[in-house]
């Protein structure tokens, strides 16, 4: 046994690519599954979450530009880096969702393996999902699927590493770009996950991380103009109906939650991936 | 010397206009308990038939209709036997074209050449389209065996009554769902004959039901706790009320909304052509077009010379009586419209546009608006923002593309779009970057069953037509 002190760190939002503490100044302690300090959490405020509105939508122009191989290469790089850390996310998983390790273990290996399953995703959704339109004229008509902008992701509360890279990778797989409202009591994973997301080549910006009151910031997500997408996952349920309300007044796509959390160890399919795009048609007359 | 335009009226008798509809509700014609409303030719002003209209209790039956329909014939049927009662629709509908359209442009005051060349040849497209799928669900890429949603509480808008009849109930039928279908309060007589149709066809009582009624109908349909799929086409507004009534329901929900399109003209477009898709871009139906091409925006170094061109051909267009075949502007669907159009048009001389209207003779009696092009318009006036749903063009210039796709782009409406230029490249680029649904590159305003249309952002969500229509019906 050594005598040496650990260095612990400091757990901060991540936002447009940094890592700053709360405007507000304000954190949140969290704890184990038995109820032991474990870190003090930076808790967002409204301000945040539009910083990150902002950053998320300065990002999409150049995430959803890039080309489809790009993005799974990117996307695939943050399973490699997951991997990497395999044991640190297995501890803090353990710690916070209070399973054994073996189980935690298990966890974070579903992670890495749904980050490579939505790797493969980006060049393909545009041949399964799109094609050419035989329309009855002399005009050549296509359509392809196109992310929808900004998501607003309310994080799973349940499962702090696996849940949330089961919402996120969808978002990235698109090319759409993505809010997320951490696990409430559970965030400590996510920051650790932006640790690895802003090493892997994904721009800053495309996802921000915020952790803090989900009920305090859920709602200025579901309102927010620049906004087009709003996934309920990890909502409080009696706010659920408020949340679709609020998002219809700037017609958001709402992505409904199941009244129980998932288990998202199931295989997953491209149910997360099509609410997440429009379908564009684009058309052009032949002739000689 | 001048050649004059001999009339070319269209007979009025062949719509078989009855003094009276009645609603459809579980295969048969039954007086509602609403008040009974009067529809109102525009281009005349006088009315045409009553209509019953549904009252609450009478949106109940049709729901409670459509699920016994549900659970005991259709939800259950082959895919294969729904497909040929669909197919019958669409053969009926080509069957009673010329009727269908007379009847619409009595109804609509829609030009006698656009229902009949498109609307009501494309509505019956949509079902023989929609028929196919049936028995093919399987292949649609949602799985191998995806299962409808049941009753589908439908609204739609009045600028293309048949039509939107067509793109509600086509899909919905072939998905396996049954039907309640509200039809806009002053166009509902081309949904009744449709309903005949339907009746004729056989389809087991309560598959569709037909019930007119104003605003509050729509409410009481959508916010039925029997509907599980509720598809509306009409405003922004009303669409974002719906989506808010229905938050915390689970009913599925797709929405067609407003728009307010940018037509992009680039300096080396083919000018005569480029003026042709303008002018169907923002005066095809009055300009009663959700999608409709209403913020031109032409590269500053030709603005001049193509709008000369354009104003030139705008005055060649005809404006009067719908059913003369010569008509190319017919009526303004209602006088509630007609005065919408006027105070945005006036909010537009307020705020500095240049007004250019068409000096062509105004009929005395009906609801008419001369098409009107605005000039030196800028992104902040009412004109360039607000839908304005009339033949009424918003004219902007830019100089770069990247310019042109800001100020298209710089809306929060995502419906369509138009790209006129040779450079095939510049066009893919656009189509790329442009955020609207449908992009016309050297064409505007084309639709197919089989192409999908839909809105991005506060245009609306989910899509009608092709492979991804099928969505909004399916339970996936």
């Amino acid at each position: 046994m050594s005598d040496r002190v650990p260095v612990s760190k400091t757990y901060k939002l991540y936002l447009g690519g940094a890592f700053p503490r709360s405007e507000s100044g304000r954190t949140y302690p969290v704890s184990d599954a038995k109820g032991r300090f474990l870190a003090n959490a930076a808790q967002g405020s409204r301000k945040d979450l539009r910083d990150a509105v902002v950053a998320a939508r300065g990002a999409f122009g150049g995430w959803s530009g890039a080309t489809a191989y790009n993005r799974g290469q990117v996307i695939y790089r943050v399973a490699e880096l997951l991997e990497g850390r395999r044991e640190q996310f297995a501890a803090e998983v353990a710690a916070g969702e209070g399973v054994p390790s073996r189980r935690a273990e298990s966890l974070v290996d579903t992670a890495v393996d749904r980050l490579v399953w939505y790797a493969g995703w980006t060049d393909k959704i545009a041949a399964v999902l799109g094609g050419a339109n035989p329309v009855a004229g002399p005009y050549f008509s296509f359509s392809v699927p196109e992310p929808t902008g900004v998501v607003g992701v309310l994080a799973p509360q349940r499962s702090s590493l696996l849940g949330l890279v089961s919402v996120l990778a969808p978002v990235l797989a698109v090319g759409a770009t993505a809010v997320v409202v951490t696990s409430q009591d559970r965030p400590l994973p996510a920051i650790t996950l932006s640790e690895v997301l802003a090493t892997s080549d994904v721009p800053g910006g495309v996802v921000n991380l915020l952790t803090g009151h989900t009920a305090e910031l859920a709602p200025w997500l579901a309102a927010h103009a620049d906004v087009n997408a709003l996934d309920l996952t990890g909502a409080p349920a009696e706010l659920r109906a408020d949340l679709e309300r609020a998002a219809a007044g700037t017609v958001k796509r709402v992505l409904r939650a199941p009244s129980t959390e998932p288990d998202w160890q199931e295989r997953p399919d491209i149910r997360r991936l099509r609410p997440l795009l429009e379908t564009k048609t684009v058309w052009h007359p032949m002739g000689v | 010397m001048t050649w004059e335009y001999a009339p070319a009226p269209e007979s009025r008798a062949i719509a078989n206009l009855k003094p009276g509809y009645r609603m459809f509700v579980d295969g048969e014609f039954v007086d509602g308990t609403g008040e009974p409303l009067k529809s109102v030719n525009p281009a005349t002003e006088e009315v045409l038939a009553e209509v019953s209209t549904a009252s609450a209790a009478d949106v109940d039956k049709a729901v409670k209709a459509a699920h016994r329909a549900y659970d005991k014939t259709w939800g259950r049927m082959p895919g294969a036997e729904r497909a040929k009662y669909i197919f019958r629709i669409a053969r009926m509908i080509a069957e009673r074209a010329r009727e269908l359209a007379v009847l619409e442009s009595l109804d609509n005051g829609k030009p006698i050449r656009e229902s009949r060349d498109t609307d009501v040849p494309t509505a019956a497209a949509h079902f023989f389209y929609h028929a196919g799928w049936a028995d093919k669900l399987e292949y649609a890429g949602y799985g191998p065996d995806p299962r409808p949603l049941g009753v589908a509480g439908q609204v739609i808008p009045w600028n293309f009554p048949l039509l939107m009849a067509a793109w509600k109930i086509a899909p919905a039928l072939a998905c396996g769902n049954t039907v309640v279908l509200k039809p806009a309060e002053t166009t509902p007589l081309t949904a009744l004959v449709l309903a005949e149709i339907i009746q004729q066809a056989e389809l087991p009582p309560g598959v569709v039901n037909i019930i007119p009624g104003a605003g509050d109908v729509g409410a009481e349909l959508v916010n039925h706790p029997g509907v599980n799929k509720v598809a509306f086409t009409g405003s922004t507004e009303v669409g974002k009320v719906i989506q808010a009534s229905l938050a915390g329901t689970g009913k599925k929900l797709t929405l067609e909304l407003g728009g307010k399109a940018a037509n992009i003209v680039f300096d080396d477009a083919p000018l005569d052509q480029a003026v042709e898709g303008i002018v169907n871009g923002i005066f095809f139906n009055q300009g009663h077009v959700c999608c409709a091409g209403s913020r031109l925006l032409v590269q500053e170094s030709i603005a001049e010379e193509l709008l000369d061109r354009l104003r030139a051909r705008v005055s060649t267009l005809r404006l009067g009586d719908p059913l003369d075949k010569n008509t190319d502007i017919g009526a303004i669907n209602s006088r509630e419209q007609l005065t919408k159009i006027t105070e945005l048009v006036a909010a537009g001389e307020q705020e500095g546009a240049q007004r250019w209207t068409s000096p062509c003779p105004l009929p005395d009696k009906g609801f008419y608006f001369a098409p009107t092009v605005f000039a030196g318009v800028t992104q902040s006036m009412r004109i360039a923002r607000e839908e304005i749903f009339g033949p009424v063009l918003s004219v902007l210039t830019f100089r770069t593309p990247e310019e042109a796709l800001a100020k298209a782009n710089n809306t929060p409406y995502g419906l369509s779009a138009g790209v006129w230029t040779e450079k095939g490249s510049r066009i893919l680029w656009l189509a790329d970057k442009l955020r609207a649904g449908v992009v016309w590159a050297n064409t505007f305003n084309r639709f197919d069953p089989t192409a999908p249309f839909g809105g991005y952002q506060e245009s609306g969500f989910g899509r009608e037509g092709g492979r991804a229509g099928l969505e909004a019906y399916l339970d996936v």
